[in-house]
């Protein structure tokens, strides 16, 4: 048992056959697309009402390039947009991230914390973030703060219970086993607690992003005058559903993209338990 | 002195859901000399977990004192090793790191750390696996990690908990044999809880017999057969019938009592 055997990846066999299997999962999409510009071209609907795949992509690649203003004032303004999005979308998430952590760990590691601070979360907790936005407004006004604000409490809640959740549930012994490796109370916080409740904060932190995107869109639609909300909304006014739809489409990538990041995150710093998947595949 | 004094030690843990008390150790004393390889043998539910936990801090007993090298046992500390009955190795680090957690807990550099802790994977028979992490590796060589661990400290004690009892029956008999050769080895004072006759028999030169609940000690019995131990010799079964006559003994009086 005191030799490492080499287990390589399976053989590249059957490539071919593979990216074959791969499209299977294509067909849905590309048979609703299709339904979807044939049904638009009939003309059972003004195309002003439900606009053409076709349409919409034109749409999109007008408002990121710039080539024919078909968007008008939107067109080639898109990187604009998106990095106004995103930029509220990252400052909340951050804040919301360090502070959820922050209040999640220390709930979860002192009884006196809990007991102080846990109550008046927990009963902010079920207000919607949403109807936070008459008094985001008066406090904050018209701009890149109120959007942030919302943003971070849809974003910090997911985070702190999930913090605290790993908190409570780091498994007893390993505590025990940092205790008779003398362990100060601050080394059993940094040392054993915190990676121990790593993955489920982790896991908050997934949520929070996704809750991030979706605020941030709701702030530009009635509290910022820029950004993938604002020129959603503002669309709709002037009934260009062509854009309405561009601009779900980019938020849905947009939101995509960022849980990837963190996952990919997550994957480097959570390297150790993957090789627990691996092996549990493998036997 | 002896390594370990355990001096009238009474354990009674409330049970506040039923509103009562449970005697799980009734008056327990009980020396343990400098390089004894003590075992700890009775049924489960004996109270002997419990014991192994007070003399490592994890627990307090209800009265009676527990001294270690003189010194009154108040908290876990770094001069008993523990090695529990799962490996309960932090996942997210690799072997060596494991081993060599206590020297980051005391500040030690890495390189340092590392060039420490690959004489304990040496030790233990891990030279290849020393940078994959528990998920990677079978239970017994995670038990290896654990009982490294424990060593790497340098402990006056080595306290194990059935370390053993989740293993196969194959990679159980190497372990032991491996730990008596350490043992032997190293000099250290091990006291190793089992509720098995024979793994006592075949690592302990000392076995403390306990009785069922309420735990008091029965009998403590010396075991000097010589090492490597012939588990089909007649001593060996002589020691062994003598054991199994204190447990039986212990049976017939409990089903009279009832």
């Amino acid at each position: 048992m005191t030799s490492v055997t080499d287990v390589s990846p399976p053989k590249p066999a059957f490539r071919l056959t593979r990216t074959l299997q791969g499209l299977e999962r294509l067909i849905v999409p590309a048979l609703l697309i299709v339904g979807w510009e044939a049904f638009a071209r009939s003309g059972m609907l003004p195309p002003a009402l439900l606009p053409a795949p076709s349409a919409v992509l034109h749409a999109l690649g007008d408002w990121v390039f710039g080539f024919d203003e078909t968007t008008q004032t939107y067109s080639g303004h898109w990187l604009r947009d998106a990095l106004a999005s995103a930029l509220r979308v990252f400052g909340g998430f951050a804040l919301a991230s360090a502070l959820g952590i922050l209040a999640g760990v220390a709930i979860g590691w002192s009884r006196l914390f809990e007991k102080t601070l846990e109550p008046t979360l927990q009963m902010l907790r079920p207000i919607p973030p949403v109807s936070w936005i008459p008094l985001a407004i008066i406090w904050f006004g018209i701009a890149d703060k109120p959007a942030i604000f919302l943003v971070f409490l849809g974003a910090f809640f997911p985070v702190l219970m999930n913090s605290i959740h790993g908190v409570k549930t780091v498994d007893h012994n390993l505590v025990r086993a940092g205790a008779m490796m003398g362990a100060s109370g601050r080394q059993m916080l940094t040392d054993i607690v915190l990676p121990a409740a790593l993955p489920s904060i982790f896991a908050g932190l997934r949520i929070a992003v996704g809750s991030a995107w979706m605020l941030t869109v709701t702030a530009e639609m009635v509290a910022v005058k820029s950004g993938l909300g604002y020129v959603l909304w503002d669309s709709y006014y002037f009934l260009r559903y062509d854009i309405v739809l561009a601009a779900m489409i980019s938020i849905g990538l947009l939101g995509y993209l960022s849980d990837l990041g963190l996952k990919a995150i997550m994957a480097r710093t959570l390297r150790w338990q993957q090789a627990t998947t691996v092996q549990g595949r493998a036997g | 002195m002896a390594a370990i004094e355990l001096r009238n030690i009474v354990k009674v843990f409330s049970d506040k859901r039923r509103g009562r008390d449970l005697l799980t150790l009734d008056n327990i004393s009980l020396d343990i000399e400098a390089n004894d390889f003590v075992c700890l043998l009775g049924p489960s539910g004996c109270g002997k977990s419990t014991l192994l936990n007070i003399i490592a801090g994890f627990e307090q007993a209800t009265s009676g004192r527990t001294l270690v090298d003189g010194q009154q046992v108040e908290r876990p500390g770094s001069d008993r090793g523990v090695v529990f009955q799962q490996p309960t190795l932090m996942p997210w680090l690799t072997a060596i790191d494991n081993i060599a957690f206590h020297l980051k807990l005391r500040g030690v550099a890495r390189a340092e750390r590392h060039h420490r802790a690959m004489e304990f994977i040496d030790l233990v028979g891990l030279r290849g696996f020393e940078r994959h992490h528990p998920s990677e590796m079978s239970g017994g060589m995670n038990q290896r990690v654990g009982i490294a661990r424990a060593l790497l400290m340098n402990p006056s004690v080595i306290l194990m908990d059935e370390p053993f009892a989740a293993l196969d029956a194959q990679t159980k008999l190497e372990m032991q044999e491996e730990l008596v050769a350490i043992w032997q080895r190293r000099r250290c004072t091990i006291v190793f809880v089992t509720h098995s006759v024979d793994e006592a028999l075949v690592l302990g030169n000392k076995i403390v017999v306990m009785t069922r609940r309420p735990g008091r000690i029965r009998e403590a019995v010396n075991f000097d057969l010589p090492r490597p131990r012939d588990i089909t010799s007649p001593e060996f079964n002589d020691a062994k019938r003598h054991i199994l006559a204190l447990i039986r003994e212990e049976s017939t009086r409990l089903a009279q009592a009832s």
